[in-house]
């Protein structure tokens, strides 16, 4: 087989892709840029600016920035948790920090309704040890403890995976030279776990912002993000031309603010990238050229 | 004593987010062996959701269709990532970039906007059923095979194969002796997490499924304002431990496998 018989064989998912990712994309548009008589308008992209509208949007990104942030600040200490262990345990402690996510999705956010309900199981622990009962319930916090506890998962593997290919060596190395704890961790940890945190926060950022079903089951309906917006205008009020073109007004802001988090990232790795496939691949620089 | 302190801390902070972590799981198993049908009194211990649980002829058909569907499209997507995979690995830098393009949109896209899209684009020419939930979840299975895939190809060492031929094994025979074998671990890996990404969920499915097919998840979400069904407990409960006792025994298996091997090299030295 030569090369272009070779690559043929990536022509399925290409035609998949067209079919049912571009496709849609554009169908998706369509109605975005149109009224529902079928002429061209641009209202229903503008309509992100409404007060509503921008209250739920600038909501959703108040949820997804303390979302993304606490779940950094909680996974950073738990992977040198885990780091510390031997090699023939961590597996096995990832496992049981990744199996909760086997447990049905929304029974896992009812059964936090329970626990943060005013007279739920933490309210109980409370007064129990003679503490003032909290009032989360139906609240923003609720709402952060759900897509929290839903994506941490998610950002806590790739920092994982980013610090675990890290060598002794090269602790042990800074060690020597004089470096305190703080000092390893802000020189040679963390830069080295960068490529880890922007998957993650790839991963986290965007579903936290849109996930109606959190806000649904933890805001108690009071609470919009824009998800619930998109939703309600497919579900109940079916104006489908105004709910594409909130999802393609999300879509752009997604898309942007991704294109930032990633850029530095391909330019900085380019070079690389490119040395290290040439020094065992030579045959890819002389495609590339 | 300050390693004995740093490791107290390091103790403490693992089990406060394991509590975190299995608090809500703790509170559905204890709910599926409550006799009662309210989330907030606790009516004394029953098994009796476990026994109704295959005799529910809705949650019955909602699992199916959920594991069908997970095995199913991972399945296909397995075939189309992989072959893809390889395509894109033979491609020209420029060629390359507008495929990884096109596998990072489904990726990025919040799934309530390509649940959507999906959904306008199906409703021209697909009823919405099991056939348009299935194509969403090939479509956005794929990505997690080809990123899965794509690095053990890069690292492949392509001379066994070659070396095969030369020895005289056909083109075929070749692939799956020599090929096929280094690329299993990220084979399996992507499938694995494509079955993890279709059961679990949600969005995707809610758009694109119609009236009439339900999947564990948007059956639940139905539910919601009437009240769950404590079968529905008893369900979460199984596959939970389901899941655990098969994770346990393929992240053991090998090394008991292991230290078989090796008590018996031991024994043949002895």
């Amino acid at each position: 087989m030569n090369r272009r018989n070779r690559e043929l064989l990536a022509s399925p998912y290409f035609i998949w892709s067209i079919g049912f990712t571009v496709i849609p994309l554009i169908v998706i548009l369509r109605y975005a840029f149109t009224t529902a008589g079928g002429t061209f308008t641009l209202e229903n992209i503008l309509a992100i600016g409404n007060a509503i509208n921008r209250k739920a949007f600038l909501f959703s990104l108040e949820i997804a920035l303390i979302c993304t942030l606490l779940c950094v600040l909680l996974a950073y200490p738990l992977v040198m948790v885990v780091r510390r262990l031997h090699i023939s345990r961590r597996a096995f402690m990832l496992f049981f920090l990744i199996l909760p996510m086997w447990m049905n999705f929304i029974l896992r956010l009812l059964a936090w309704q329970m626990i943060l309900s005013s007279n739920g199981i933490l309210n109980f622990i409370l007064q129990a040890i003679g503490l003032k009962p909290l009032d989360i319930a139906n609240t923003w916090a609720a709402i952060i403890i759900g897509v929290v506890y839903d994506y941490f998962p998610f950002m806590m593997l790739p920092i994982f995976n980013a610090i675990a290919d890290i060598e002794e060596d090269v602790i042990e190395a800074a060690k020597d030279l004089g470096a305190g704890p703080l000092t390893v961790f802000t020189k040679v940890i963390f830069p080295l776990s960068i490529p880890g945190l922007k998957s993650g926060i790839t991963i986290v950022f965007v579903p936290s912002m849109t996930s109606f079903v959190v806000a649904d089951i933890l805001g108690g309906g009071k609470l919009q993000l824009i998800g619930n917006i998109i939703e309600q205008e497919f579900t109940r009020s079916s104006n489908w031309n105004l709910g594409s073109g909130l999802s393609v007004a999300l879509m752009v802001f997604v898309f942007i603010s991704m294109a930032f988090t990633i850029k530095d990232d391909v330019v900085r790795e380019e070079p690389e990238l490119a040395r290290v496939e040439g020094s065992d691949k030579p045959d890819r620089r002389e495609r590339a050229a | 004593m300050k390693e004995r302190l740093i490791n107290f801390i390091c103790r403490f902070y693992f089990l406060l987010i394991m509590i975190f972590l299995y608090i809500p799981i703790a509170v559905m198993m204890v709910l599926s062996v409550n006799d009662s049908r309210s989330r907030v009194v606790w009516g004394g211990f029953t098994l009796r959701w476990y026994g109704q649980l295959l005799s529910n002829r809705q949650i019955r058909e909602a699992l199916f269709t959920t594991i069908g569907l997970a095995f199913l499209s991972s399945a296909i997507a397995l075939v189309i990532g992989t072959a893809a995979a390889f395509g894109m690995h033979y491609m020209k830098k420029s060629r390359y970039a507008l495929m990884m393009g096109l596998t990072n949109i489904p990726m990025l896209n919040a799934d309530i906007v390509t649940g959507i899209a999906l959904m306008l684009w199906f409703i021209r020419f697909l009823p919405l059923g099991f056939t348009s939930v299935l194509i969403a979840h090939i479509t956005f299975n794929i990505p997690y095979i080809i990123l899965a895939v794509l690095p053990k190809i890069e690292q492949m060492n392509m001379s066994v194969y070659e070396a095969s031929r030369d020895l005289g094994a056909t083109a075929a025979y070749g692939f799956f002796t020599t090929i096929l074998p280094q690329l299993s671990g990220g084979i399996l890996s992507g499938f694995f997490m494509a079955v993890t990404m279709s059961m679990d969920d949600f969005m995707i499915t809610y758009f694109t499924k119609g009236a009439g097919v339900n999947t564990l998840s948007t059956m639940i979400y139905g539910e919601i304002r009437k009240g769950i069904k404590p079968e529905m407990y008893a369900l979460s409960t199984v596959i939970f431990t389901a899941v655990l006792i098969l994770l346990l025994v393929v992240n053991y298996a090998p090394y008991a496998r292991e230290k078989v091997q090796h008590r018996e090299l031991a024994q043949r030295e002895a």
